[in-house]
């Protein structure tokens, strides 16, 4: 039955070539949008390299003190995050990091502006960067304040000119001699928590790793055993945090640090501003699903509009079905699996459509080291959307088409 | 097998009342082959669709098989058209983007139980039987207007129903083909004992036929 459904559809499809033109630029345009916005999301918050195990992965980024009338807030201190997060008991295990911050090194007379992170040894445990020479610097290297470095790909070809033979040579920035020990595949800007061009030990930076105020330069990484350890990880330090004594009681009443996934910590309390215990991820879910079903509304109006007109000419199929049978639940679905098709067929051209897109985002530059794949996840995503567009669009028109009566159908009418 | 007591059917509008039937007392019996005949607008096809379970009468009692047909809800009258009824149609209504073989398959489709092979076997077996087994993977606009109603008969018989009703068959055929199609619906009623029952204006080919139902302004005159 299905088969002929699908005959059916393809010959509907190619009696009128200039509808199904429109209908289809509609649906794939529609869905190329969505997929690139997908792609670029899945991009900045799905699991890549070098957080290829996010859903396991918690950060804390920011640290508030807090008063109704006073407010402060930056990263945390080492200091903090060494005394009340490292200690915690339920994470498998725990890095702290700087913020971020840079470098200068020259090659000739040309300056090299290198963006830099600052970790503990423990970083290279808790991400999974893909090294392409070398090794990450150890926990004993850190310990001890060694000058060693790992680089990514880029920097190893602009500082060296290649990335091999580079193991064990010296980079030098800002009058600092460092060792390479390692060179990894570039990571995106867009990975903002972890991406740098050259990582080096916290304890050769400039952060005063005794400084004991609260605010500072840091975040930590919790990597919890299971995705479902999560909340009890979360439930562990808001207990710890709830214990912690306010530095400035005369001032502020309360000390805002949260453990959060990269969804909450990145995005959600960016977008809606908010430093308070909810992060903002149930409203930004919902707001990206109102947004996206609003975007798909338009076209599948336009399709649904196409398929009304389109009852006109198949109401003699429709009585001659019914006349043999059909029922009107046999309809809808007939009718359902035609439309779902078209919308597949516009979600492949879709998925066409934005493989181009980001090819062209991927070569500009726009962000660095991006590289925008359509990967299983998009793709699902697009079979996803596709149903779900053929479905919005196509169950009033299946519904109408179902409720004609049979003997006006045969005469051609619609009612 | 078919019983029609009383049967009325008006159409109403906001300022006319138009009676299609007007109390029409019929019985089919099973293996009959009756035709109706009629001026046009008399209400020979509207009474076919009432027959076929196609339309509801306004008033009246239609019995199939002993049991009325109001009693039956849409998803049960969509089953006994299926099981039990056969159409053919003036203008055929071949649905254009199926194949002859698709075609007659149609009533095979909705049938529960009927895999693709015996689907494929039942269907070849009814193009067959009306001559068309060099046909089965033409489209219905590659064939003449007989060889379309051939199909449409084909179509007809491949769910065995008990009955076909057959509303003015030969209408848009040329005397020949209007000929062969008859040939085949008596053959049918002849040898495998198909009931039928036919509307038609060649008062020559419903004199073939066992019974003549004659119709005017909506009511059986003899």
């Amino acid at each position: 039955m299905l088969l002929s459904y699908l005959k059916i559809a393809w010959k509907v499809l190619l009696r009128r070539k200039f509808f199904t033109f429109i209908s289809l630029f509609g649906i794939s345009f529609t869905l190329m949008v969505l997929l690139v916005v997908y792609a670029m999301y899945d991009h900045t918050m799905g699991p890549h390299t070098p957080e290829k195990r996010v859903d396991r992965l918690l950060f804390i980024t920011k640290l508030e003190l807090w008063s109704d009338h006073s407010q402060s807030n930056s990263g945390a201190s080492y200091s903090f995050l060494d005394r009340y997060v490292r200690p915690l008991r339920t994470p498998e295990k725990v890095s702290i990091a700087t913020d971020g911050g840079s470098l200068v090194a020259y090659v000739g007379n040309q300056k090299l502006k290198l963006d830099t992170k600052s970790t503990d040894g423990e970083f290279w445990q808790v991400l999974d960067f893909d090294f392409l020479a070398g090794r990450p610097y150890t926990v004993r290297e850190v310990r001890e304040g060694a000058y060693v470095a790992v680089i990514n790909e880029s920097t190893s070809r602009r500082y060296f000119g290649t990335t091999q033979g580079v193991i064990g040579r010296f980079l030098e920035a800002d009058a600092l001699r460092f060792r390479v020990v390692g060179i990894v595949r570039d990571v995106p800007a867009s990975r903002m928590l972890t991406t740098a061009d050259l990582w080096k030990p916290i304890t050769v930076s400039t952060v005063d790793l005794r400084d004991p105020s609260y605010l500072g330069p840091c975040m930590a990484i919790l990597l919890a055993r299971d995705a479902a350890d999560i909340p009890t990880i979360q439930q562990e330090f808001r207990q710890v945090v709830s214990r912690v004594p306010v530095p400035d009681p005369k001032a502020y009443t309360e000390v805002r640090v949260y453990a959060e996934p990269i969804l909450g910590n990145l995005l959600t309390r960016e977008l809606f501003r908010t430093t308070g215990p909810d992060n903002g991820t149930g409203r930004f879910m919902a707001l990206a699903f109102g947004l996206s079903l609003l975007f798909m509304l338009l076209p599948a109006l336009n399709l649904v509009n196409l398929n009304v007109s389109r009852m006109l000419e198949r109401s003699s199929e429709i009585g001659v079905r019914k006349a043999f049978g059909a029922t009107s639940g046999v309809l809808v679905g007939q009718f359902l699996v035609e439309n779902i098709f078209l919308t597949l067929l516009g979600g492949v051209l879709g998925l066409g459509l934005a493989a181009g897109v980001l090819h062209l985002l991927n070569g500009s530059g726009l962000i660095p080291y991006a590289h925008f794949t359509l990967s299983g996840r998009v793709f699902g995503a697009a079979l996803g959307v596709a149903v779900f567009f053929g479905m919005l669009s196509g169950v009033y028109p299946a519904y109408k088409m179902s409720k004609l009566q049979a003997v006006q159908a045969l005469k051609g009418g619609t009612n | 097998m078919l019983q029609l007591t009383d049967i009325e059917k008006v159409y109403q509008t906001k300022t006319i009342e138009t009676v299609a039937l007007n109390r029409v007392n019929l019985t089919i019996n099973k293996g009959e082959f009756v035709s109706v005949m009629g001026p046009s607008g008399c209400g020979k096809s509207t009474l076919l669709s009432i027959m076929g379970l196609l339309d509801e009468p306004s008033g009246g009692i239609l019995e199939l098989d002993g049991r009325p047909v109001k009693s039956y809800s849409d998803k049960e009258l969509a089953h006994l058209r299926n099981q039990k009824i056969g159409f053919v149609f003036q203008s055929y209504h071949l649905i254009n983007d199926l194949s002859v073989l698709d075609n007659v398959e149609l009533p095979l489709l909705y049938r529960a139980g009927v895999g693709g092979k015996e689907r494929r076997q039942r269907a070849h077996a009814a193009l067959d039987k009306v001559g068309l087994s060099a046909r089965t993977t033409h489209f219905p606009s590659q064939l003449s207007g007989g060889q379309r109603q051939r199909v449409a008969i084909a179509r007809a018989l491949a769910g065995r129903p008990e009955i076909i009703l057959a509303d003015e068959p030969t209408g848009n055929l040329d005397s020949v083909m209007g000929e062969e199609i008859m040939d085949l619906l008596l053959g049918l009623h002849r040898h495998d004992g198909t009931t039928i029952v036919m509307v038609t204006h060649d008062e020559q080919q419903a004199q073939k036929t066992e019974r003549l139902i004659r119709f005017f302004d909506g009511s059986q005159v003899a």
